[in-house]
């Protein structure tokens, strides 16, 4: 399975981007593997309009099933959860403890509530 | 005769658009057929002052995807051609964001399947009426729509039978206000005297300059703030047309909802010389483009 945590940089050392639709960085986690990947999302990051759409676009094409962020807005919370997409908020600290949160159930799923970009 | 158009807009909100506007359409109104078509249609206002009796009100509509999921295949052609973002195709899953529909029809044109047709939904209204001879036209967005253009485009093609249309525009420079002044013989730039009135007024500048129209300013509260729009215009070589005076009579006569021309008699001449100014501007500039 394909964890996404959205990031300020490159690496999972690096701080949890605390908006996610327009992160500059998406880090992927495959848990199978172990291993991390990083997506450059610059091009998400400077859209004017849609920007949660395309990133929920993007989260469905590298088939991720699990996103992490701090705040989630409503348009992306919306495509995401039509698509089945699991997602937490409140993440922050560094990318990888982030993850860790997660795996220890400290996160928060999202609703269509919480998921009001602020 | 062929209508004249001259749009009332600024960069920087709350410097008096439709103050000058609607006086301007009261005093005009004397001379002229006047119409005037309240394009701020975020927030129109310019009722509570020529407050017209209303005739007609009709839904303008936009029109956005329909996707039949039976025949959708899930290719996601339509989401990779969709440059605003308005429609996803996530795992199958086909959705559309109405309020970020541009309304182009190109997820329609390319998909393979002839799955999506469009359907009307409402966007907003508009209202038309009549003050004495003044013909009134006001688009009303829906509380949160966020594109106003298509609505705004529905205002101006209203058909009626004045030869002077007066615009009210929305403050700023971005599509709204584009799609307002885009095709008229004269802008008039409102703006007051401060350091933010020049600041904002400038980039109306640039962007009237790029669109290619011609524009005069209107310094209203000309002596409140400082001489620093002044010597940006004589720099510049913009005509200023009028200056108006930060009178509080003007403001309370404002905030009770009513014409300074009929309030206040003594600042007809004023309105009456920039009506005259105006269409010596516009007819000036029409000449010349011949």
């Amino acid at each position: 399975m394909k964890i996404l945590i959205s990031s300020q940089g490159n690496t999972p050392d690096s701080a949890v981007n605390p908006r996610f639709s327009r992160a500059p960085w998406f880090m992927v986690y495959d848990d199978a593997l172990q291993t991390w990947t990083a997506f450059d999302n610059s091009k998400g990051m400077d859209v004017s309009r849609g920007a949660g759409i395309q990133a929920a676009q993007t989260v469905s094409d590298l088939g991720a099933k699990v996103v992490i962020s701090g705040i989630m807005g409503p348009k992306a919370y919306k495509a995401m959860n039509a698509a089945g997409i699991q997602i937490y908020i409140g993440a922050s600290n560094t990318v990888r403890q982030a993850l860790e949160a997660y795996k220890n159930g400290k996160l928060t799923l999202a609703d269509e509530k919480s998921a009001s970009g602020v | 005769m062929s209508k004249i158009k001259i749009a009332i807009a600024s960069g920087k909100g709350g410097t008096g658009k439709t103050m000058v506007a609607v006086n301007l359409c009261r005093i005009a109104s004397e001379s002229h057929s006047v119409a005037y078509l309240d394009c701020d249609v975020e927030a129109p206002n310019g009722y509570i002052f020529l407050k017209p009796d209303l005739t007609e009100c009709f839904p303008v509509k936009q029109q956005i995807p329909l996707v039949d999921m039976n025949r959708c295949t899930g290719c996601g052609r339509c989401a990779a051609i969709c440059q605003f973002h308005a429609i996803i195709c996530l795992h199958k899953e086909v959705m559309v964001f109405p309020e970020l529909c541009h309304a182009c029809g190109g997820c329609m044109l390319v998909c393979p399947e002839n799955a999506i047709t469009e359907i009307g939904r409402d966007m907003g209204h508009i209202d038309i009426g009549k003050k004495d001879s003044i013909h009134f036209i006001q688009g009303v967005l829906n509380v949160g729509e966020p594109m106003a253009p298509p609505l705004i485009k529905a205002v101006k093609n209203v058909s009626h039978e004045a030869d002077l249309v007066i615009l009210d525009s929305s403050p700023g420079t971005s599509c709204p206000v584009v799609e307002t002044v885009r095709d008229s013989a004269l802008v008039v730039l409102v703006t007051d005297a401060t350091p933010f009135g020049l600041h904002d007024l400038k980039l109306a500048v640039e962007t009237l300059r790029i669109l290619k129209l011609p524009f005069v300013v209107v310094v209203n509260r000309a002596d409140a703030g400082d001489r620093k729009v002044f010597s940006y215009c004589s720099q510049e070589g913009i005509k200023i047309l009028a200056e108006i005076p930060d009178d509080r009579r003007i403001a309370e006569a404002y905030s009770r909802g009513e014409l300074i021309v009929e309030s206040i008699p003594s600042y007809r001449p004023l309105f009456a010389s920039l009506k005259d100014a105006v269409l010596r501007e516009a007819d000036l500039n029409s000449g010349r483009s011949k």
